[in-house]
């Protein structure tokens, strides 16, 4: 009997543990999946936490009940992985052996990593993420008080898991604050390392009007050196400073330790992998999955999803010696939530930019590609919904892996 | 691919003006580059310029970002942006001949 170890099980790993476990046979291969708890985040939620939309409860789930009953799930924080001997070693001394490996463990907020920002005293009391179960929920205390000031929505470094997660929490905030008839007593920075709104020219662009259309200031390739927490503002590496009352940060993201410690880590302890197969690039039974690995896509639960797509195709025809003809095209498809019930959503991948148009049928929709509409917003709702029913346990989407450029209205040069 | 004359090169360059052959580049051509885009390139900023160049090779094509100038070159990321100021990643791409360095998403 042959072993694949799953390093994680959050959304790339359980993804990747069902579907394969239904295409592997059974006495051939054993699956493992190994996670420190069973407490499985439904993070897109995170963002609703702060504004009371959702409960810290409503986005935590079993892990154990999302990954099928015949893959044990091994508790345990991992210590290393030993690539040539082809083991993972857990903290309490457990050794497994595998025949394959999965790097599905994802990225953390480092506060840490700034100086000033984790300090004692203000963090969690004015200086707040938003990216994980902790900071929403005191985020979310916080704002049932707050008088209002300076409110300063800062991004440390991309690349940050979901990307237009920093975007829509100011919008998001701007309209709750003027739900609550306080908007004039609060002025808001949003603070980006990128040169403008976004990443992308025409999605920026829109990003862009929106910010100036919400009187929302940008201070744009802004390089964070440190968080001075006594004078309460951001110092950059050419020294521009922004004063703030609340700063809401989203800390550098840094993949796991164990990645590092195991010498399979880039700066960021991310793993190289192929961009388009997803092997890692320099063992042949090693794959990293979903925000873990370093390709140039965005950090998305629907990135994990359409790469998962190709990667078991991949995967069954290493084990079974053929080349791998998979090709993963970077295709990632958000929702941008823009206060007021309304959202956009955006569908792109390694090579075309956010355009507008109708999606996932083209001229009909029911969503509005790179605009604001009301459905985009129930879209973005009933998501939460497809990602325990559908995603999760592997059933197919009605959205393909590779991106459609049907559907899409593209810019005469 | 644009094609455009540095001190008498013919080189490739993309819409922005960022060389696309990696081999084209040369030291001489490194200085006209920051010339035209108005950096100094003082003995210390040569340092990092070099690690640029190595590590884009040694990576299979993938311009470092600014963490890894620091992080892995050993470059205090301060310095960087006086010798470089505003957009040290970009402007060291640019110099060094490289693509810009990919807007992560």
């Amino acid at each position: 009997m042959k072993n694949l170890v799953i390093l994680g099980g959050g959304t790339a790993g359980t993804m990747a543990a069902n579907k394969l476990r239904k295409a592997l046979d059974k006495v051939e291969w054993q699956i493992t999946v190994v996670d420190r708890h069973d407490k499985h985040d439904y993070q897109p939620g995170y963002l609703f936490i702060p504004f009371g939309t959702y409960t810290p409860e409503e986005v935590t789930r079993s892990r154990r009940k999302y990954v099928s009953d015949d893959i044990p799930i091994v508790y345990g924080d991992i210590d290393r992985v030993d690539a040539e001997a082809r083991t993972v070693s857990l903290t309490n001394g457990t050794v497994l052996p595998y025949d394959q490996l999965v790097i599905a463990t994802g990225v953390t907020p480092r506060p840490d990593q700034t100086p000033g920002m984790d300090d004692e005293g203000s963090w969690y009391v004015d200086v707040f993420d938003f990216y994980t179960h902790e900071g929403a929920t005191a985020l979310a205390k916080k704002l049932e008080t707050w008088k209002g000031g300076k409110l300063v929505v800062q991004v440390v470094e991309m690349p940050i898991k979901c990307p237009v997660a920093p975007l829509e929490f100011v919008f998001l905030a701007e309209s709750f604050f003027t739900e609550r008839g306080m908007r004039d007593q609060v002025e808001i920075t949003y603070v980006t390392p990128l040169p403008s709104a976004f990443t992308k020219p025409i999605c920026s662009e829109h990003m862009g009007h929106l910010l100036t259309e919400r009187k929302i200031a940008l201070e744009s390739d802004y390089m964070v050196e440190r968080v001075d927490s006594a004078e309460k503002m951001l110092v950059s590496y050419d020294e521009r400073q922004v004063p703030y009352d609340l700063l809401v940060t989203v800390p550098l993201n840094m993949g796991a330790d164990f990645v590092a410690r195991s010498g399979l880590g880039n700066e960021l302890n991310l793993v190289p992998v192929d961009k388009h197969t997803l092997l890692s690039r320099t063992y042949d039974d090693i794959w990293a999955l979903g925000d873990a690995n370093d390709i140039p896509a965005s950090k998305a639960g629907s990135v994990a999803h359409f790469e998962i797509e190709v990667f078991i195709d991949n995967f069954l025809e290493h084990i079974a010696g053929k080349p791998l003809t998979g090709s993963f095209d970077g295709h990632a498809n958000c929702f941008i939530e823009t206060g007021y019930g309304k959202a956009m959503l955006i569908d792109f991948n390694y090579d075309t930019e956010p355009l507008p148009g109708k999606f996932p049928v083209p001229g009909v929709g029911p969503m509005s590609l790179l605009k604001e509409t009301k459905v985009n917003h129930m879209g973005k709702l009933a998501f939460r919904w497809a990602y325990w029913n559908v995603l999760m346990p592997g059933r197919p989407m009605p959205i393909g892996a590779a991106m459609s450029m049907t559907g899409k209205d593209v810019p005469v040069a | 691919m644009p094609v455009t004359t540095i001190e008498g090169h013919e080189i490739h360059v993309d819409a922005e003006g960022f060389m696309t052959e990696y081999d084209e580049w040369t030291e001489e051509l490194g200085k006209a580059l920051a010339d035209a885009i108005g950096v100094e390139l003082t003995d210390d900023a040569w340092g990092p310029i070099r690690f640029l160049r190595e590590d884009f090779k040694a990576e299979g094509g993938h311009t470092p970002t600014l963490r890894r100038v620091s992080t892995v070159g050993g470059f205090d990321t301060k310095k960087l942006f006086e010798m470089f100021p505003k957009k040290p990643a970009k402007k060291m791409a640019y110099i060094a001949g490289l693509p810009k360095p990919a807007g992560c998403v």
